[in-house]
């Protein structure tokens, strides 16, 4: 069949799969005051479009910040106020001031599903298909392979469509960044990744790989010269974006600073919720929170994460397990990486991205959607095993461990993998059916996150083996990764 | 065979996660029978099952469903108690609504496995070819994913998959020669939805004219002489047996007649509240611009004309304004006509099981067209057997895309809330991508399968669901002509089918190449 049709009826299943999760719960579905991540976008929509623009970050009598205040950058503002002109039209009552606190009606869980799938719809999708048909070789049956399991990945489409959130637009801008610059674009896929920061500013956690490709790049091409004219138009490209999204907050310094003192809360602690993160797990034995104060918490997750430069799976991955105020959701930023590698290293690529969807567990569970978790997470599993085979690319050379084989050969990867899978099937059945035991309440979230974090670094070594064991040859003629 | 050994192991997965992820999609009042049923067999001694009538929706089904649904009972007791109280009307806890979905999806399992028989019956091309375009492959995947199936079943509520299971599995039998087991299960099939009495006509007929006579002359016609009674003995055992069992305790109480006037409702009117597209959508239509057209030129009194409730969408009886009155007596003899040389052609140049398949397509096609009460869903019968044709003959490929896309189509306004606009448009759209771009890479040796003539119409079908799913609601018209998208619908597709039916007449008529084979 022709790529075409095979590549609209792929589409055409990931919309499927995307709008049946979306008819599923939200988070705080009907769970007063403070609701959950669906009336925190509900409400954006209230506060951008009903208050000029000078009040969005502040905290007035007409925006309580402490009621879901705006926390991400200015793109995602005025997005929202995109979507509140829209949802005027249509129904006042969705946005107005004060009043609509808390509104939650079919029509309008119908309009703000509707939202996410148009933004996917426009960015995030076209950049997984151009990306897959583009920049992955293989015969076109594996390039559509590959995009298709792509665009299953089970955890964007659960917390983008369920839990509720807007990832698909920024993780679409980090891809249409990496596209372009594997096209050679290098300008503009420094726009398209300052308008991903823009968007959210956790896509810093791919923010070094990518300065770090630009500016080798740069240098390679000599300093003096064309490398320096790159380098400029670069730069300038980079503080154009930023300034032309930050134009009306640079009128006065107080606003820049309170918009970004908003979107890094340092003040807050080292982890919320019992995320998969090194300071998580560690805290379950030391109790390091007590230990440390907040300034050095942060300097120490600088440190950790530095020598990371080149690899983004690495970078993302030693971000969200090393850093500061992680939230569960941040795995999805090492996910989309990992998507990337689909291609090169099936297996240990589908491991991770079924684990990270694990971590999230706890918090589908809390959304009630337990059922649409385990639709995708099987029916990810299964194409991503049937059709890229990836069951039989345990051997070694395809695992690439290269020099370090001989340190990792008495490790029996299939059986691991297999392990893996039941651990974390049964880990799921437990805390969907089970009980914790009344003196330990947060037993399976606990555990959950624990199994998470081990498989975590398990995928860190590796693939840090594999970009360490690379010949030098190979590691100039890869791309962005 | 190892080519659909692959294809069900990618499929049906496939089809279970899909289904899964429609489970909290709205639910239409087929799952309030169905519980109703349920709650009915479970609670009632059999004697009052056709009796009860707390509920609106009382038993209509032939006897062995109801023991069916006795079956489901002792199995839903699990899941929540309470779904079997007959009082308890409407009564939709979360455990009644996935009790309820995983039972359709389980008993889709008899489905998957007549689609795997059907595919086996497909023949091969010599030479390697990928598995994408492999008559069997196309076959399943045409089959397990019919949008019409799966908008039916899963969205809207009925147990068809496990229905349409016997159907084609019955139909794979007689492929495959096996004309006992193939009787039995269409016995069952019978006694289960009465519905199927649309296609019973052909497979008497051919089982008496191609099983009974075991030999045939040279030029095709009857050997009188080779009739084997034991062969007829055989099938009338399999027949009285399985309806014994079905309608044994009914006729032994005496309930016979009761059982039949539940039914057979003639009450109900000429068409469904959303109109079939057959021919009597046409007449209705026909007869209504006639009516306007009449008043308007002043030779009609409007005061004569009885109220506009067809087009109230209710479900009564009423009458034509201008054309006459039809009866469910006149339906019945529109409808024997429009088979009889359909099933005169396999009695007196049998063309074997195909020739089988072919009346039994326009048995269901002819009784879609002109019975009475016919429900859009009832299209579904003739599109799936005519998969099995679609994947093996290019004229037989053509006719499958006019109808299943019209039929598909017609099928649009049984989803009506806006939550189930994007899936039933993306659904339709994947369907019709692939069975266009499968069955053109299939037949593309032997030219286009499409006249352009045909694809003008089909593209026209866009142009209506356009009309109807997104200007039509938010025009001026909305408030005084609720039903003029339905109505538009039906008109436009009734065209569609109307055509495919004189296609399919006349490739059966016209077959000549055939040699009848002998059983």
């Amino acid at each position: 069949m022709q790529t075409w049709s095979l590549v609209s009826i792929c589409v055409l299943l990931a919309i499927i799969a995307r709008w049946g999760v979306s008819l599923n719960s939200y988070s705080g579905a009907g769970k007063p005051p403070m609701f959950g991540d669906y009336e925190a976008q509900r409400h954006w929509q209230e506060v951008t479009y009903n208050l000029p623009i000078q009040e969005w970050y502040f905290n007035t009598t007409n925006n309580d910040l402490n009621y879901w205040g705006l926390d991400y950058p200015p793109l995602t503002a005025y997005h929202s106020w995109i979507c509140a002109y829209i949802a005027k039209t249509i129904n006042p009552e969705w946005v107005e001031l004060h009043k609509s606190r808390g509104y939650e009606s079919t029509q309008h869980k119908l309009f703000m599903r509707m939202t996410v799938l148009v933004a996917d719809l426009l960015i995030y999708i076209p950049a997984v298909v151009l990306y897959c048909l583009y920049l992955t070789d293989g015969s076109s049956k594996k390039k559509v392979s590959i995009m298709f399991c792509f665009l299953l990945y089970p955890g964007l489409i659960l917390i983008d469509y369920g839990h509720f959130q807007y990832n698909g637009v920024s993780l679409g801008f980090a891809l249409w960044g990496i596209l372009a610059l594997g096209l050679g674009w290098d300008v503009l896929g420094s726009m398209a990744f300052s308008l991903a920061l823009n968007y959210k500013q956790m896509e810093l956690y791919h923010a070094l790989p990518f300065f770090c490709y630009l500016l080798g790049k740069c240098i390679k091409t000599g300093l003096i010269g064309r490398g320096l004219f790159l380098l400029v138009r670069i730069g300038v490209t980079v503080l154009a974006t930023f300034a032309l999204c930050w134009l009306p907050f640079l009128a006065e310094p107080s606003q820049a600073m309170q918009v970004v003192r908003r979107i890094f809360p340092v003040a807050r602690g080292l982890f919320e919720d019992k995320v998969a993160n090194t300071w998580c797990s560690l805290n379950t034995l030391i109790k390091i929170k007590s230990i440390l104060s907040g300034d050095s918490h942060f300097t120490l997750c600088f440190l950790f994460s530095v020598p990371q430069c080149h690899f983004k799976v690495n970078s993302s991955l030693a971000f969200f397990l090393f850093s500061f105020q992680v939230h569960e959701k941040s795995i999805l930023l090492a996910a989309l990486p990992a998507c990337l590698l689909l291609n090169d290293l099936p297996l240990m690529a589908l491991w991770f991205l079924q684990a990270s969807t694990f971590s999230m567990l706890p918090l589908f569970l809390k959304d009630g959607l337990l059922v649409p978790y385990i639709v995708t997470s099987l029916g990810f599993l299964f194409f991503s095993i049937y059709l890229l085979s990836a069951l039989d690319h345990c051997s070694e050379d395809k695992l690439r461990l290269g020099a370090y084989n001989k340190l990792f050969y008495w490790l029996p990867k299939m059986d691991l993998f297999y392990i893996s899978i039941a651990a974390m099937v049964g880990l799921s059945i437990a805390t969907a059916v089970l009980i914790p035991p009344p003196h330990l309440p947060d037993l399976f979230p606990v555990l959950v996150s624990t199994t998470a974090f081990l498989h975590f670094l398990g995928t860190f070594i590796h693939f840090n083996v594999v970009q360490f064991s690379e010949p030098p040859s190979r590691k100039s003629q890869k791309k962005s990764n | 065979t190892e080519t659909f050994g692959i294809s069900t192991a990618q499929l049906t997965p496939l089809c279970s996660v899909k289904n899964l992820i429609q489970v909290p999609t709205v639910r239409s009042t087929d799952f309030e029978v169905h519980r109703n049923w349920l709650a009915i067999t479970h609670s009632l001694p059999v004697s009052r099952w056709y009796y009860e009538n707390t509920s609106e929706w009382t038993l209509d089904y032939p006897p062995l469903f109801a023991w069916f649904e006795l079956g489901l009972s002792q199995v839903a007791r699990r899941f929540d108690a309470n779904m079997l109280q007959v009082e308890n009307l409407n009564y939709a806890s979360p455990a009644t609504v996935l009790f309820q979905r995983l039972s359709v999806i389980v008993t889709d399992v008899v489905f998957i496995y007549a689609a795997r028989e059907c595919c086996r019956c497909v023949r091969e091309p010599k030479g390697s070819r990928d598995v994408l375009s492999r008559p069997s492959f196309v076959l399943a995947v045409l089959l397990l994913w019919n949008f019409g199936l799966l908008v039916v079943d899963h969205i809207h509520f009925q147990y068809n998959g496990f229905l349409f299971g016997f159907l084609l599995l019955s139909v794979a039998k007689h492929l495959q020669s096996q004309h006992l087991q193939g009787a039995l299960l269409f016995a069952f099939l019978l006694n289960l939805k009465h519905i199927y009495l649309y296609v019973a006509p052909a497979y008497g007929v051919y089982l008496l004219r191609s099983y009974c006579f075991a030999q045939d002359n040279k030029d095709g016609s009857v050997r009188w002489s080779s009739f084997s009674p034991l062969r007829l003995l055989a099938l009338g055992a399999i027949v009285t047996s399985v309806c014994a069992l079905s309608f044994g305790p009914f006729i032994a109480m005496g309930q016979l007649p009761q059982v039949l006037s539940r039914l057979f409702p003639f009450k109900r009117g000429l068409c469904h509240a959303y109109w079939a597209p057959n021919i009597w959508a046409l007449y209705n239509v026909l007869d209504k611009s006639l009516a306007v057209l009449g008043v308007r030129l002043k030779l009609l009194e409007e005061a004569e004309l009885p109220p506009a409730s067809m087009t109230g969408g209710l479900v009564q009886e009423f009458e034509h304004s201008v054309l006459p009155s039809v009866t469910p007596a006149v339906t019945l003899v529109c409808t024997l006509l429009s088979i009889l040389p359909a099933v005169a052609s396999i009695w007196l140049r049998p063309h074997g099981a195909q020739g089988f398949l072919r009346c039994l397509l326009l048995c269901a096609l002819g009784c879609f067209m002109f019975g009475w009460h016919v429900h859009e869903k009832a299209i579904l019968i003739a599109i799936l057997p005519l998969s099995i044709l679609a994947v093996e003959s290019r004229e037989d490929a053509g006719i499958f895309l006019i109808l299943t896309t019209t039929g598909h189509y017609s099928l649009f306004p049984l989803l009506f809330t806006p939550a189930e606009l994007p899936i039933k448009v993306v659904l339709m759209l994947m369907f019709t991508i692939f069975s266009f771009t499968a069955l053109r890479k299939l037949h593309s040796a032997q030219g286009s399968l499409l006249h352009p003539l045909e694809v003008i119409y089909l593209l026209g079908l866009v142009a209506v669901a356009i009309a109807c799913e997104v200007v039509f609601p938010l025009s001026p018209w909305q408030q005084r002509l609720p039903f003029l998208p339905l109505l538009v619908t039906s008109v436009y597709c009734a065209m569609g089918v109307c055509y495919a039916f004189l296609r399919l007449y006349a490739s059966l008529l016209l077959r000549r190449e055939e040699k009848p084979k002998q059983l």
